[in-house]
């Protein structure tokens, strides 16, 4: 059987490699794609250490998460779809009015 | 009772501060008369009651003023034999010289004139607390409250610059010497725990006589310090001759008989503290002759006929302190009485002159006057030779004592002190009667007045049947009333071509009261030598010695010592006569070569002034263009005055502009202020370019602080 | 068995993830990431939680994922672009430098946490039945989780309608 570490180890590289998309990528669409990969690595989290505890909690509580990552991505979607009529590109870096 | 006499002025104060605008000149003037001449009444009633105490005295404490922790300082008033002198001076002469303005002041307007009288009232009831102060801190309230009113009165016409000025110099002068007076007090508190007079003489007596440095002779030199500022005495006297530029009636009272008087009197209350302090007493002896001599030579050269008489009063107060230096208190007090008369009588004279001639002060300009302004003429005088030190008049009773005692006193340099004494006596009466002979005799130097309104009887604001209740007839005790016919003859001798006329009657009734008084006051301190009693120095005696009511509570200490002679002169007059000078016979000899010698010095004096501007005018011209360097040093006051602005004035204002305006304010804590504005302005132009607006830096940045923070904990851990 | 199969499915969730991560092409990136979702949802039958894993089908790769191709292939999404030298020196190449440092250190020190934590194992045999059952989920769902169940159904009502007003196009 597999300990319980090595699923913590193994969401912990997903959460990291979804990190690295976000702030890596020039693209909006990877960019909301490596968050969806971290709310999954948080899911497995969840999941691996209900087993370990014999709660069903876990598993409810993954229940919401992807739920709220449905309605964010597409909340998401919506506003890339906005931005890119606006804009004609995906490039976060265009969208700089922000500044100071 | 005691409270009434200063409250009476005060109210006429309120009442004229108030309502003045809006009163006629008669009632505002008559309101601030009748003021002055009931407090004389009160006064006169205080000293009857006083005389009939057996302890001497009569106190009013009227309500307990401080009251904290070890300080308890009751708002007291306090009448014993040397106030009664003072506040029958300051009531009786003070009431003078108001009925006098109330002519003088005419031409003012309304709203002035009131104005004039309630500083006027103001400045007679704080004087009166000064001199009937029990204690250091009432006597202070009066004591600045006259250095107030003095400021306000010589910048009454306060729209031209030199009256401002001069008001102010006054002032600051006079706070310079406030500053030691409240350091003496201070000293005084803290060495004996009192403020009281009579408890602090009390006090003082139990100790021994300091010989070089003390606690008690610093005390008494800052107290001295006060003295020199409000009394005009070296270095601090720049004031007195620039206050001319107030009225003349202002000068008159403020500035010759009572303010600065003022000083001479609180050493006079502290007498037992200044035996107290030998050195002191040296030190005040000597300023004071110093003083005298110098303000005789400037006198001697002065052009402005009101600047002569500022400087006859610098010197003559110089010679009070020099009694009061030489331990006769009595004597100095004496010559303060004397002097309030007869100088009062000359400014008030003067101011008849300048009156007469529309506003004239220089004495280049001046001449012939004997015949048109005969009574303004015989007064002043009278006052002059008064003044001079003629034998028979007031002023050489009272001067002479004092010369006396400094020949005959315990001072090492007595004998310099009384030469120093005997010449400026030569000067004093050379400088007055050059006056006397410039202004009113030789020929007529002055213009016709321009103003023909002059010459019209019914424009004549002086004419007298406009003001028939400002002759206040039976109101005076100061002396018997001459009768007015004099008075009134000046308008008789008014010619057709001759504008300028003598006093109305409003000026010319104090004129001739205070006449008389010059000749008949003298005569209370007729020497013994002379076969008189000395009245008044006995009647002085007991104030300058410790009260039986404060030696009552001293311990068996004090008169287990030998019995110290507070009356200095008492101790030291031993140097030919073994007893005092109250056994007369033994002092008589020198006493009345003294006087020879006086009164040949003041016949002198009125010689030498006859020569140079009576008979032979040029000679004095010549006599001043041979001696150019001398005359101009003493035209111009011995630059004192200049040497005061560039040595003290000019740092002052080149510090506080040049240090403190640009450096410290505008730099320091402008510079501070402004620099946090800066700095935060600075830093948050920084700042803000983390604002990069791109989403992708500030995710980095977010995980940038998530590795960091989670680092860190597992390092802890 | 289900040891290797952790590690296969473990491998190809992570490579799929790399890949995703790296690809240029959004297309293949949403293509890579439906492939991890499936080998998570093979790891989560390893955990006796079917439900999860059908639901991750389902929802993820069934529903999400065909979302984001609709909106890729509506798009037209074109490949990458560099960025424009307007914006802060972080974004060029040497940023791109240090945000990988900055990732390796994550995953360094995220590995390290976890493997700290302690060995944990799981207890073994049916007692996991009550982990797995569909009904136990729902009943525990309903019950002890009724109010947030209600308040994700209205979150994702506003969803749907933010969704739809923010995609509409401008109407003036």
């Amino acid at each position: 059987m597999v300990p319980l570490n090595h699923y913590l180890v193994l969401s912990g590289l997903l959460f990291a490699i979804g990190t690295a998309g976000v702030f890596l990528r020039r693209n909006l669409i990877t960019v909301l794609l490596s968050i969806e990969i971290m709310l999954n690595a948080v899911n497995l989290t969840f999941v691996a250490v209900g087993r370990y505890l014999n709660t069903v909690d876990g598993q409810i509580i993954t229940f919401f998460v992807m739920t709220v990552a449905a309605a964010e991505a597409a909340v998401g979607l919506a506003l890339v779809i906005a931005l890119f009529r606006h804009r004609e590109t995906l490039n976060p870096d265009a969208f700089t009015s922000l500044k100071w | 009772m005691l409270l009434l006499i200063p409250l009476l002025p005060f109210l006429g104060f309120v009442i004229n501060a108030s309502l003045g605008r809006r009163m006629s000149k008669s009632l505002s003037g008559g309101v601030a008369c009748l003021a002055m001449i009931a407090a004389f009444a009160v006064s006169v009633a205080a000293v009857m009651r006083m005389l009939g105490d057996s302890s001497g005295a009569v106190q009013q404490d009227v309500y307990t003023w401080i009251a904290s922790g070890r300080l308890n300082i009751p708002f007291s008033l306090r009448v014993d034999h040397l106030s009664a002198v003072m506040i029958l001076v300051v009531t009786g002469i003070g009431s003078l010289i108001h009925i006098y303005s109330t002519g003088y002041m005419h031409d003012e307007t309304d709203g002035e004139y009131a104005r004039y009288f309630s500083y006027l009232n103001l400045f007679g009831s704080f004087m009166l607390v000064l001199v009937l102060g029990a204690n250091f801190p009432v006597m202070f309230v009066g004591w600045e409250g006259v250095g107030l009113c003095s400021y306000l009165l010589i910048g009454f016409w306060f729209r031209k610059k030199s009256a401002a000025d001069a008001g102010k110099k006054a002032f600051i002068v006079n706070r310079i010497g406030d500053f030691g007076f409240v350091l003496g007090m201070l000293l005084i508190f803290a060495t004996f725990g009192t403020l009281d007079f009579q408890q602090v003489a009390a006090a003082a007596d139990t100790r021994a006589i300091e010989p070089a440095m003390g606690v008690m002779t610093i005390a008494t030199l800052l107290l001295f310090l006060g003295a020199a500022g409000k009394s005009a005495q070296i270095p601090l006297y720049v004031w007195l001759p620039d206050a001319m530029e107030g009225p003349t009636p202002v000068s008159a009272l403020i500035h010759a008989a009572t303010m600065v008087t003022a000083g001479v009197y609180m050493i006079g209350r502290n007498a037992v503290l200044f035996s107290h302090a030998p050195t002191t007493l040296a030190v005040v002896a000597a300023i004071g002759v110093a003083t005298a001599l110098m303000a005789g030579t400037i006198g001697l050269v002065q052009n402005d006929i009101k600047r002569v008489l500022a400087y006859s009063t610098v010197s003559q107060l110089g010679y009070m302190f020099l009694a009061m230096g030489v331990g006769a208190y009595a004597a100095g007090i004496f010559h303060l009485y004397t002097h309030a008369f007869f100088k009062a009588l000359l400014f008030l004279g003067s101011g008849a002159v300048i009156h007469a001639l529309a506003g004239e002060q220089d004495l280049r300009n001046m001449g012939g006057l004997k015949k048109y302004v005969p009574v303004t003429y015989w007064t002043f005088l009278i006052g002059a030779l008064a003044i001079a030190g003629v034998p028979l008049l007031s002023g050489f009773f009272s001067k002479d004592e004092i010369l006396f005692r400094t020949y005959t006193s315990s001072n090492p340099s007595a004998k310099l002190l009384w030469t120093v004494g005997a010449i400026t006596s030569l000067l004093t009466a050379t400088y007055m009667f050059r006056l006397v002979f410039l202004a009113f005799h030789g020929e007529r130097r002055h213009d016709v007045p321009v103003e023909t309104s002059h010459g019209a009887p019914a424009a004549d604001p002086h004419d007298p049947s406009s003001h028939p209740e400002e002759e206040e007839p039976a109101a005076h005790r100061a002396g018997a009333h001459a009768s007015t016919s004099l008075g009134t003859g000046g308008h008789g001798d008014r010619h057709g071509d001759v504008h300028v006329h003598d006093a109305p009657p409003s000026m010319a009734i104090p004129l001739i009261v205070l006449a008389i008084g010059s000749v008949v006051a003298g005569y209370v301190g007729v020497p013994h030598a002379l076969g008189g009693s000395n009245r008044i120095e006995s009647f002085l005696e007991p104030s300058f010695e410790v009260s039986e009511s404060a030696r009552r509570t001293e311990t068996l200490a004090a008169q287990a010592a030998p019995p110290r002679e507070p009356e200095g002169v008492r101790a030291v007059s031993a140097q030919r006569e073994p007893q005092g000078s109250e056994s007369g016979e033994h002092a008589s000899s020198p006493e009345l070569t003294l006087m020879l010698i006086s009164s040949g010095i003041a016949i002198a004096g009125i010689g030498i002034a006859m020569y140079f501007w009576r008979w032979n005018r040029p000679a004095a011209d010549d006599m001043a263009r041979r001696l150019h360097g001398a005359y101009n040093l003493l035209l111009h006051k011995y630059y004192v005055d200049e040497v005061y602005d560039s040595a003290i004035v000019q740092p002052i204002k080149l510090i506080s502009t040049g240090g403190l305006w640009k450096g410290v304010d505008a730099g320091l804590i402008d510079g501070a202020v402004n620099g946090i504005g800066e700095a935060i302005r600075a830093g948050s132009g920084i700042l803000r370019r983390l604002q990069t607006g791109s989403m992708r830096t500030y995710a980095a940045s977010l995980f940038l602080g998530v590795v960091l923070i989670l680092g860190w904990y597992l390092f802890r851990s | 068995m289900s040891y290797y199969a952790f590690y296969v499915f473990a491998f190809i969730a992570i490579v799929s993830s790399l890949l995703v991560v790296g690809q240029k092409n959004p297309m293949h990136s949403v293509m890579l990431l439906i492939a991890s979702f499936g080998a998570l949802a093979g790891l989560y039958v390893l955990l006796d939680a079917p439900f999860t894993a059908v639901t991750q089908i389902i929802v993820y790769a069934g529903a999400i994922m065909v979302l984001f191709l609709f909106v890729v292939m509506l798009l037209n999404v074109p490949r990458e672009e560099p960025t424009p030298a307007s914006v802060s020196a972080l974004l060029g190449p040497t940023g791109m430098r240090v945000g990988v440092v900055l990732s390796l250190l994550l995953a360094a020190e995220v590995v390290w946490a976890m493997s700290r934590v302690g060995v944990g194992v799981f207890s073994q045999g049916p007692g996991t039945a009550s982990v797995s059952s569909v009904a136990l989920i729902g009943r525990a769902l309903f019950t002890r989780h009724a109010f947030a169940f209600e308040a994700t159904s209205v979150l994702i009502l506003v969803a749907m309608v933010g969704a739809v007003v923010l995609a509409r196009r401008e109407q003036h």
